[in-house]
């Protein structure tokens, strides 16, 4: 069915946008923390990248992927063009999420790390994101989600998607309050089992880890 | 020679100069005690050695050889030369009380795993934690913790430890067992750089004393002398102020 087709469409964007977009914003924070004088450049560019993506409208960053590429090459599919909007706009987006989470590490950890040769990177993956995933996964998490329904937005230039398909069923003689009643309850099974999952990781990463390797040991009694 | 030597050292805070001209040195399984007023800038000698603040003058010479702590490879010398524990324990929230020990020989310094969790074990049951490997730092008491602390810093296999008011923190009562844990050290001939205010452990195991003030050192010597017969006038007037507590 064209309906279902376009939902896993959606989904399929979605998840490889927010993914890229997340790993992306992972090593744009990496750099944007990098000290010293030589990496002032690398420093600049990140922070504009994330403060100017973060201020223009969806629509517009797909508008403009869409004719930059094109611009570049013609053969793309709108697949991709879609994908890349959203990774764009998704890693400026988390990027602040991740960094939020990196400073709510404490300064006397990392300094102990580093006062035994861990080196940034080991710092970063030893310590810090061991420390902050359970500050960083949920709005992560939370903001894929709400990105569903932007993504709606990207049938304004041709992907087959699903108020894209809403539309063209309704030109076909539909009635459109019928289509578009079925297309919000779509978007609803969509993020609904979504947004609990993410609520029931939220919870679960409040807990400490040694709470956890407690509910690892024993699992029977835990509640 | 001296095992470590200390030479008009600088640091500042931004524009606040805490550290005016250090000096000081210390000889091989010397226990040499830091003291003086809160604020004088005791844990940012400890934190320039370790290279978490820079110097801004002044020279560290481990063995007759300079520190340029400028230097990145200087700077991974002094942490392969001195560990530090601090006054708040800093163990890694996120592994258990094993793998703050073992992490740093294995994964910064790449020593074979099965060796380095027995020496874990060792020094564990030596600081008297033989049952806790597999608690997490949020389980133990904070003398624990300070405790694996100072196991995780001999892990290291340090030359120097240094130690910044490591029982400050601590609930009176479990004051003592992180001090017979150094009382043990001690006894073994580890060098050590202590920064306390428990004035008595400090004439008990201190083979010498440096004090500092508003950013120097106004005296050292063997604590005989220092709360004996003290020779400034700074001196006299800060050990006569703790000996009244
Ligand atoms: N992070 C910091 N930022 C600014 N000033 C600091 C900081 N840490 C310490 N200081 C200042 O440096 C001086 C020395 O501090 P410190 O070395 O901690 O002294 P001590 O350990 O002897 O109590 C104090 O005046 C203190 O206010
Ligand atoms: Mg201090």
């Amino acid at each position: 069915m064209l309906l279902l087709e376009a939902m896993g469409t959606t989904l399929a964007m979605t998840a490889i946008g927010c993914v890229l977009g997340f790993l992306i914003a992972f090593v744009i924070v990496f750099l944007r923390q990098t000290p010293g004088l030589w990496a002032l450049p690398i420093r600049f560019l990140a922070i504009c990248y994330v403060e100017v993506f973060r201020r223009i409208p969806f629509l517009v960053v797909i508008y403009l992927v869409l004719f930059f590429i094109r611009s570049i090459v013609s053969e793309v599919s709108l697949f991709t063009i879609a994908v890349v909007a959203i990774c764009i706009y998704s890693t400026a987006y988390t990027a602040d999420i991740i960094r939020g989470g990196f400073e709510s590490v404490s300064r006397q950890q990392i300094e102990a790390a580093r006062a035994m040769n861990f080196s940034r990177w080991q710092t970063l993956m030893n310590v810090i994101v061991p420390q902050s995933w359970p500050v960083i996964l949920p709005p992560a998490v939370a903001f894929a989600i709400s990105f569903i329904k932007d993504t709606a937005l990207v049938s304004q230039v041709g992907v087959f998607e699903l108020t894209f398909r809403g539309k063209e069923l309704n030109n076909e003689g539909f009635s459109a309050l019928l289509v578009f009643g079925t297309i919000a309850f779509l978007y609803f099974l969509m993020s609904y089992p979504l947004s609990r999952w993410g609520r029931w990781l939220e919870q679960r990463l409040a807990s400490s880890p040694s709470q956890r390797s407690k509910q690892r040991l024993r699992p029977a009694y835990s509640p | 020679m001296h095992h470590l030597q200390v030479k008009d050292l600088s640091s500042a805070y931004g524009p606040l100069t805490v550290l005016k001209g250090v000096n000081f040195t210390l000889a091989k399984g010397e226990t040499a005690a830091l003291i003086g007023p809160s604020g004088s800038g005791k844990s940012t000698v400890l934190r320039v050695l370790m290279g978490l603040n820079k110097p801004t003058g002044g020279e560290v010479l481990i063995d007759g050889a300079a520190l340029d702590y400028s230097r990145p490879a200087s700077v991974r010398a002094a942490r392969e030369r001195m560990a530090i524990v601090f006054q708040q324990y800093n163990l890694f929230q996120n592994m258990s009380v094993l793998r703050n020990v073992t992490i740093a020989p294995v994964k910064i310094k790449g020593r074979p795993r099965k060796e380095v969790e027995a020496e874990a074990e060792r020094l564990l049951s030596k600081v008297g934690l033989a049952d806790k490997h597999h608690a997490y730092p949020d389980e133990l008491s904070g003398g624990q913790q300070q405790r694996v602390a100072i196991a995780r810093a001999l892990a290291l296999r340090p030359q120097i430890l240094l130690l910044d008011e490591v029982t400050s923190a601590l609930d009176p009562e479990l004051v003592n067992e992180v001090l017979d844990t150094i009382r043990g050290l001690a006894a073994d001939g580890m060098t050590m750089l202590i920064v306390s205010h428990e004035m008595a452990f400090v004439r008990e195991v201190a083979t010498k004393v440096v004090m500092m003030d508003e950013g120097l050192v106004v005296e050292q010597g063997p604590p005989e002398q220092i709360f004996g017969a003290p020779k400034t006038d700074r001196a006299r007037e800060f050990v006569g102020k703790i000996l009244r507590h």
